[in-house]
């Protein structure tokens, strides 16, 4: 058993819960990261002030981390680049037709007790967990 | 002044919070998809931390007004079910177990410097914009 990963796992994710929570307390605004995203390709107008420094903070906080622990942070993807760019508009075409990821639907959205995030995440993790077999099957490992 | 700040501030916890949970590490993503395989559960820890900090701050804040904003949080919470959620989160599930990255790590990977990262977030935001170049219209009649 893994318990040590686990618990850092435990204690990240309510790292994420206290900046998500915060923002909300705060500022009213829900921490969706491809919300966010969305609305910095869109030039949401409103929404640039909190927008445009929660991504430079999520940078940020990225580079910093890579002097902190960068065993945590992978060094290269796990697929070819044509297919990281294949994933990558699945991702973005994908959140924004279902209007939430990981975070939107995952942690804000369960975290009110939304049937449609609860939904919503279900369904992505069924269609991960496919396609993750998929590749199993097709790599024939 | 005070907004900007504390979205910046709390951009970088949010980017702590995934390191630490090592959801930066795609691999992390794909095990805990791989229900068929060695199945890790990490990934449930991690959301399962956050909802528990999450859901009872909602449950406070519902209904009164952040110091930061104009107007009252909703009450309501939405419920609905479409083909759009359905049809949106399978699109999403295909490529994040593809790749084991989502938007929140994606971005956070900028960081390391590395092009496969760097071309998955670019492609990511395409996504987006090819969504917003779409019309509604023309995406609710394909669905039918």
């Amino acid at each position: 058993m893994d318990w040590q990963t686990w618990a850092m796992a435990g204690l990240g994710g309510g790292t994420i819960g206290v900046a998500a929570a915060t923002l909300l307390a705060l500022t009213g605004k829900t921490a969706g990261i491809s919300g966010v995203l969305d609305g910095l390709v869109r030039v949401e107008r409103g929404q640039l002030d909190w927008k445009i420094p929660f991504v430079l903070g999520l940078v940020a906080g990225g580079v910093a981390m890579v002097f902190l622990l960068p065993e945590n942070l992978a060094e290269t993807g796990l697929r070819s680049w044509p297919l990281m760019i294949v994933a990558g508009l699945l991702v973005g075409f994908g959140t924004r037709l279902g209007g939430g990821c990981t975070s939107g639907h995952g942690v804000c959205g369960i975290g009110r007790l939304s049937v449609r995030s609860v939904v919503g995440t279900v369904t992505f993790i069924a269609f991960g967990a496919a396609t993750v077999l998929a590749a199993r099957l097709i790599e024939g490992a | 002044m005070a907004k900007p700040i504390v979205a910046f501030l709390c951009g970088i916890l949010f980017a702590g919070g995934l390191v630490v949970s090592q959801m930066t590490l795609p691999t992390r993503v794909t095990g805990f998809l791989d229900f068929f395989g060695r199945w890790d559960p990490t990934l449930m820890f991690v959301m399962g931390g956050a909802i528990a900090v999450y859901l009872p701050v909602w449950t406070f804040m519902r209904g009164r007004r952040p110091v930061f904003a104009a107007v009252a949080l909703p009450r309501k919470v939405a419920h609905d079910l479409d083909a759009r959620l359905f049809i949106g989160a399978g699109i999403f599930g295909i490529g994040w177990g593809m790749a084991g990255i989502c938007p929140g790590p994606g971005v956070v990977l900028l960081g390391r410097g590395s092009v496969d990262f760097a071309l998955f977030v670019a492609a990511m935001l395409a996504g987006m914009l090819l969504h917003k170049a779409v019309p509604r219209k023309q995406i609710a009649a394909a669905m039918g």
